[in-house]
């Protein structure tokens, strides 16, 4: 175990070590949702949630199921499996019990199982040794961070929708672009909190 | 034979899974820093496409339609863990350095991308093959893009210096802004290069 203050991986993780701007996870999604600022807040919200529950459920699966039976090895198929669940779980309950928030953010749910973040997060948490209080913070603060970054993203889309865009660079490559200087941006958090 | 050319073309320029689909980008920009790295995990995807598409190709008849995202993710896992097994033994120091994201090959949109939408309706042999091309495709953009960071952030290429002692390291292009300021160049100039042409009975995407 490595000794950080859990608040500082939870401030690392939204602000230097972000998702998107650092670790490149969760682009397909961050690229194809980005054109709506409520759709995106609503899917960040799912982010979030999924990502602050799962860092923790995998943690308990990987230290109290597969390394005691030594198949550290099959870490890969079991996360996907608990993620899958879980998000089949979450959204079964939220259909039964909240109905409203199953109209603003159920689409969205399904398409978090195959997002890179959720995965890449539970990955991390096991390669740099976290503990669970660790990972759990962790995992939130790749949530926030994630959603700081898609909304920010939507805002600036919206507002380059009139402007002259060369012809090759349009939808995809743009997006790049905007992403880059966004990443610049981050980069000028760098000298608050690192963690590796 | 004609079928191969067709998937040829296809996976290397018409439909390149990176510039024209737009998939994988996630797992393909975080090891562009180096030559190396990114020609392993080309390699890797190669290795974990062909294959996942033969099986899936081989078991089509067999899989109920309504499960078989789930048997996709699970053979694409099986050869995922294959892959990272074999890079732990016999290359520790590159498994260090991709870290997590050999993992993260199985959230790479391209493989079940190509598992759903060719290895479903075409016969092994020719699944093989595309995922082969698909994967190749992938990794000629991996490495062009790997090329110009590493040339430019270290002055080297493959770890050898090749740039003289004069040169000054473009600190910015080996950080994260660097990647994304290239894959957006790479996909303006393709789409300048390759301009979307009507296809007639090209592979569909």
């Amino acid at each position: 175990m490595i000794e950080i203050n859990p608040l500082v991986i939870f401030f690392a993780s939204i602000f230097t070590n972000n998702m998107i701007m650092s670790n490149f996870l969760g682009m397909c999604s961050f690229i194809a949702v980005s054109s709506e600022i409520k759709t995106s807040l609503s899917l960040g919200q799912a982010v979030t949630f999924v990502l602050a529950t799962t860092s923790v459920l995998n943690y308990l699966v990987y230290y109290l199921i597969l390394v005691p039976l030594g198949l550290e090895y099959m870490r890969f198929i079991v996360f996907i499996i608990v993620i899958a669940a879980f998000v089949q779980l979450v959204e079964m309950i939220i259909e039964r019990y909240f109905e409203t928030l199953y109209y603003s953010l159920g689409i969205f749910l399904p398409l978090i199982t195959v997002n890179c973040a959720i995965l890449g997060v539970s990955l991390f948490m096991i390669i740099r040794e976290y503990d669970l209080i660790q990972s759990f913070m962790f995992g939130l603060g790749s949530g926030i961070g994630w959603t700081l970054a898609i909304v920010a993203m939507a805002g600036i889309r919206k507002k380059i929708t009139g402007a002259k865009i060369p012809k090759g660079l349009e939808g995809a490559g743009i997006t790049l672009i905007i992403t880059g200087i966004m990443a610049l941006a981050f980069l000028g958090f760098s000298g608050i909190v690192q963690i590796q | 034979m004609n079928e191969i050319i067709r998937v040829f073309k296809a996976g290397i320029y018409k439909d390149n899974p990176v510039f024209r689909q737009i998939l994988g980008i996630c797992s393909s920009l975080a090891v562009t820093n180096f030559l190396a790295n990114s020609f392993v995990m080309g390699v890797g995807l190669m290795f974990v496409t062909a294959f996942s598409s033969l099986t899936v190709s081989v078991i089509r008849q067999f899989t109920p339609k309504h499960i078989r995202m789930m048997v996709q993710t699970l053979i694409i896992s099986a050869y995922v863990i294959i892959l990272d097994i074999f890079l732990k033994a016999y290359f520790p120091a590159m498994s260090k350095n991709l870290g997590p994201y050999v993992g993260l090959i199985i959230t790479n949109c391209i493989i079940m991308g190509r598992a759903e939408a060719f290895a479903q309706n075409n016969k092994p042999f020719i699944s093989f093959f595309d995922g082969l091309i698909m994967g190749l495709g992938y990794t000629l953009v991996l490495m062009s893009v790997a090329f110009v960071r590493e040339l430019l952030g270290f002055g080297s290429l493959f770890g050898i210096q090749v740039l003289g002692e004069n040169w000054v390291n473009w600190t910015l292009m080996i950080m994260p802004p660097g990647a994304f300021f290239m894959i957006g160049i790479v996909i303006w100039v393709t789409s300048k290069w390759f301009p979307k042409e009507e296809e007639k009975g090209g592979a569909k995407a």
